[in-house]
C-alpha cells in the first residue's frame, strides 16, 4: 500500500461561496478510503475536481506525484452522485461503450462486461433498455459502468444509496475485491455504519474543510475517550466514590464511567478486583458516528 | 486516447442509436415514399392524349395533326352524349362548335384556330410546373433537414447533460471529441438520408419518364446542392449542440433554441418568396443562410456564372468555420452547468471543466 492519489489545498468557491477550504487528504492506493460528511459538506466538488468535472480555482490534485491529467483520468473510474446512463441504450451496450471511451479494445471492452454484469449478479438484464430496469439494478449498471476498465481509482459517490442489502452487500464484496487487488477506492456514503464496517481508511469533511482524516483504527483511537465500562458480580454504586471516577451510567453490577486524564485505569481495576470478580472491564471505543458528531462540531 | 478516437467511438454510438430509432427510420422511409409518389405521380397521372368525337370528316386531320385522340361519331347527339358519358373530354360538332362539359378544351380549340407563329429567343425547355417545384424541394429538403436533425443533435447533447452521464463522458474524453463525434455523426446521416431522397428522385424521373432536359438542368443543381448542404449543415449543427447544451432539461431546448429556429427559418421562407425576383435570389445565394438553397435554384434556372457557386460556397465556409468555433464555445461553457438553463452569456465567458 502507498500513497497514489493526493489532494493537495484545494479550494473552490461558486459565486459568493466558498464551499472548498484548503481540502487536502491522500488516498492509498489497495485500500478503501471512506469519504464522510453532511449534505453540502464539500464531498461532491471533491470528487468532481478529482475526476476533472470541474476546476479547482487553487490547489492541487496529484497521482503519483504529477498533476493528474486526462491520461491518468482515463484510467480512473467514476460513478457521479446523479446516477445516469443513456435511457435508450441496452447495459452490455452502454458498459461496453463507456470501457471503449477508457481505452479498452472492442472484443476486450465485451469480455470484460459480460464477466463484470455476471459478477454483479446483472447478466440477465445485459440485453434490457437501462430505462426498463429497476432503481437498484441501474443502481448496479452504474457501478459497472465505473468498474469495466479495471481502474487504478474508483471515485464513487453515494455507491450504496438505493441498493438492498443484498445488493450492498454484493457491491461491497465486488469494491473489497478491487482494493485487494491493488485499487485505490474512494467513496462516500451517508450510511456510517456501513463505512465503519467497510473502510480502512476515512476522510471527514464539514463545511467545506477536512476535519479528519487518516487509518480508521488510528481515528477510533484518537478519539477514544479515558470511557470504560466495567461489569462486576456484586453492585458497581462504590465506583461514585472512587477518585477521578464520573459515573455515565450504573446499573447494578454494570457502570460505564469516564477517567479524569491523569488516573491510570489500572488502580480501577485493582479496586474493583478488591471487592470480588471483575467480568468485564474495557475501554470504550467510540462508533463512526460517534466521532463523526465529535469532528464535525 | 486521441480526440480523433473519442470522436469515432462516440460518432458511432450516435449513428448506432439513431438507426434503431424507430421515429428515424419512419421519417426516413415516409421522406423516400414522399419523394418518389411527387417525381413518379405527376407521370401517372397524365391520361394521355385528349379525346374527342368529331362530326363528319371536315377537321379529322386539323385535330390529328394537333395530337389528339379522333373519334368519329354520326351526329351531334351521339357527340353530345359522348361528352356526357365522358367518354371524350370534347366533341366538334357542324359550325364548328366545340361541346365540353365545363370547362373550355384549349388544346381542341388551338388545333381549329389560327394563332400567329411565336418564335422563342431563349427557348426553355423546362415547363413552370419544374420551375416552381425544384426550388420548393430544394428548400424544403434543406431547411427541414436542417431543423430536424438539429433539434435531434439538441436533445442528444441535453439527454446527456440530463441523465449526467455527461460528467462520467467528460471525466475520460475531451469535451470536443463528445462534440465532434456528435456533429459528424448527425451530419453523416443527414447526408446519406438525402443522398438516398436525390438517388430515389432521379430513378424516379427516369421511370416516370420526365424529360431529359428537366434532368441535365438538375444534375448540376443538385451537384453543387451536396456540398452546399453538408457545409451549411456542418454550420448549424455546431450551433445546435451549443443550444442543447444550454438546456439542463429537454423541455428547455424550444427555448434556448428559439434564435437558431428563426435563422433556420427566416431564410427558408425569403427562398420561396422571392425566388422570381432575380436581384434578391442573386443576394440570396450569396449569404451564408440561404446559400445552400439559393445558389442551386440560381444554377438550376441558368442564372449563375460558374464562378459564382464557388465564391458562395467559400462564404460559406469561412461562416462555418466560425460558428463552429462559437458552437464548440458555447457547448464547452454550458455542458456542465446543470443547475436550469444556462445563459447564453455564462456559456460565452467561462469554460467549466478542468480541460
Amino acid at each position: 500500500m502507498n500513497t497514489v492519489l493526493n489532494v493537495d489545498a484545494v479550494n473552490r468557491s461558486f459565486g459568493e461561496r466558498h464551499v472548498l477550504k484548503d481540502v487536502s487528504f491522500t488516498v492509498d492506493s489497495g485500500r478503501l478510503t471512506g469519504f464522510v460528511g453532511a449534505n453540502g459538506a464539500g464531498k461532491t466538488t471533491t470528487m468532481r475536481i478529482i475526476l476533472g468535472v470541474l476546476a479547482a480555482d487553487t490547489g492541487t490534485v496529484t497521482w503519483n506525484g504529477v498533476p493528474v491529467t486526462r491520461e491518468h483520468r482515463q484510467r480512473f473510474g467514476y460513478m457521479p452522485e446523479e446516477r445516469g446512463l443513456y435511457p435508450k441504450m441496452t447495459v452490455a451496450e452502454q458498459i461496453v461503450y463507456l470501457g471503449r471511451l477508457h481505452g479498452l479494445g472492442h472484443a476486450d471492452a465485451r469480455r470484460r462486461t459480460t464477466a463484470l454484469l455476471e459478477r454483479l449478479e446483472l447478466a440477465e438484464r445485459a440485453g434490457d433498455l437501462v430505462e426498463k430496469l429497476s432503481l437498484g439494478n441501474q443502481q448496479r449498471a452504474q457501478i459497472a459502468a465505473a468498474l469495466v476498465h479495471d481502474p487504478e481509482l474508483l471515485v464513487l459517490d453515494e455507491p450504496f444509496s438505493g441498493l438492498d442489502p443484498l445488493a450492498v452487500e454484493n457491491v461491497l464484496t465486488v469494491l473489497r475485491e478491487r482494493a485487494r487487488s491493488g485499487a485505490a477506492v474512494l467513496f462516500s456514503s451517508h450510511q456510517l455504519d456501513l463505512v465503519e464496517r467497510l473502510c480502512d481508511d476515512l476522510v471527514i469533511i464539514a463545511d467545506g474543510t477536512i476535519r479528519a482524516a487518516g487509518a480508521r483504527s488510528r481515528l477510533r483511537e484518537q478519539y477514544t475517550l479515558p470511557r470504560f465500562t466495567v461489569e462486576v458480580d456484586t453492585d458497581a454504586g462504590w465506583l461514585r466514590d472512587h477518585p477521578g471516577v464520573t459515573l455515565v451510567e450504573l446499573d447494578g453490577p454494570r457502570a460505564v464511567f469516564d477517567l479524569e486524564p491523569e488516573i491510570d485505569e489500572q488502580s480501577v481495576l485493582r479496586a474493583a478486583l478488591a471487592r470480588g470478580p471483575v467480568r468485564v472491564f474495557t475501554p470504550v471505543r467510540p462508533s463512526l458516528a460517534e466521532i463523526f458528531r465529535e469532528v464535525i462540531q | 486516447m486521441t480526440t480523433y478516437q473519442a470522436a469515432k467511438l462516440v460518432a458511432g454510438r450516435e449513428i448506432r442509436v439513431k438507426l434503431r430509432d424507430k421515429t428515424f427510420l419512419f421519417s426516413t422511409v415516409f421522406l423516400l415514399l414522399f419523394s418518389a409518389l411527387g417525381v413518379v405521380l405527376p407521370a401517372l397521372m397524365d391520361s394521355g392524349p385528349t379525346k374527342v368525337a368529331v362530326v363528319g370528316s371536315t377537321h379529322v386531320a386539323a385535330l390529328e395533326k394537333a395530337g389528339l385522340e379522333v373519334r368519329t361519331v354520326t351526329d351531334q347527339a351521339a357527340a353530345a352524349q359522348l361528352v356526357r358519358d365522358e367518354e371524350v373530354e370534347a366533341a366538334v360538332v357542324d359550325g364548328p362548335r366545340v361541346l365540353a362539359l365545363e370547362e373550355a378544351p384549349q388544346d381542341v380549340v388551338s388545333a381549329l384556330s389560327t394563332s400567329p407563329p411565336v418564335d422563342f429567343l431563349e427557348p426553355d425547355a423546362l415547363d413552370q410546373t419544374a420551375r416552381f417545384l425544384v426550388p420548393f424541394a430544394l428548400a424544403l429538403l434543406f431547411f427541414f433537414t436542417t431543423l430536424m436533425f438539429g433539434v435531434q443533435i439538441a436533445q442528444s447533447v441535453t439527454e446527456e447533460k440530463q441523465t449526467r452521464i455527461v460528467e462520467i463522458l467528460v471525466s475520460s474524453v475531451p469535451v470536443r471529441a463528445l462534440l465532434i463525434g456528435k456533429v459528424f455523426a448527425m451530419t453523416l446521416l443527414a447526408f446519406g438520408q438525402l443522398a438516398l431522397i436525390a438517388v430515389v428522385a432521379l430513378v424516379g424521373m427516369r421511370v416516370g419518364g420526365a424529360g431529359s432536359p428537366l434532368i441535365d438542368a438538375l444534375l448540376p443543381a443538385i451537384g453543387w446542392f451536396l456540398p452546399f448542404f453538408v457545409i451549411g449543415f456542418l454550420m448549424l449543427a455546431t450551433l445546435w449542440a451549443g443550444v442543447g447544451a444550454l438546456a439542463a432539461r429537454l423541455e428547455d431546448i424550444n427555448g434556448t433554441s428559439a434564435p437558431l429556429q428563426l435563422v433556420v427559418m427566416t431564410p427558408f421562407f425569403l427562398v420561396l418568396s422571392l425566388q422570381s425576383n432575380q436581384a434578391a435570389m442573386t443576394v440570396l445565394s450569396y449569404i451564408p443562410f440561404s446559400a445552400p438553397v439559393a445558389m442551386p435554384v440560381r444554377l438550376f434556372n441558368g442564372e449563375a456564372a460558374t464562378w459564382e457557386p464557388l465564391v458562395a460556397l467559400a462564404l460559406l465556409l469561412i461562416t462555418s468555420a466560425i460558428t463552429l468555433i462559437a458552437g464548440a464555445r458555447i457547448y464547452e461553457g454550458s455542458l456542465l452547468r446543470t443547475n436550469g438553463r444556462t445563459s447564453f452569456a455564462t456559456a460565452w465567458r467561462s469554460p467549466t471543466t478542468a480541460g
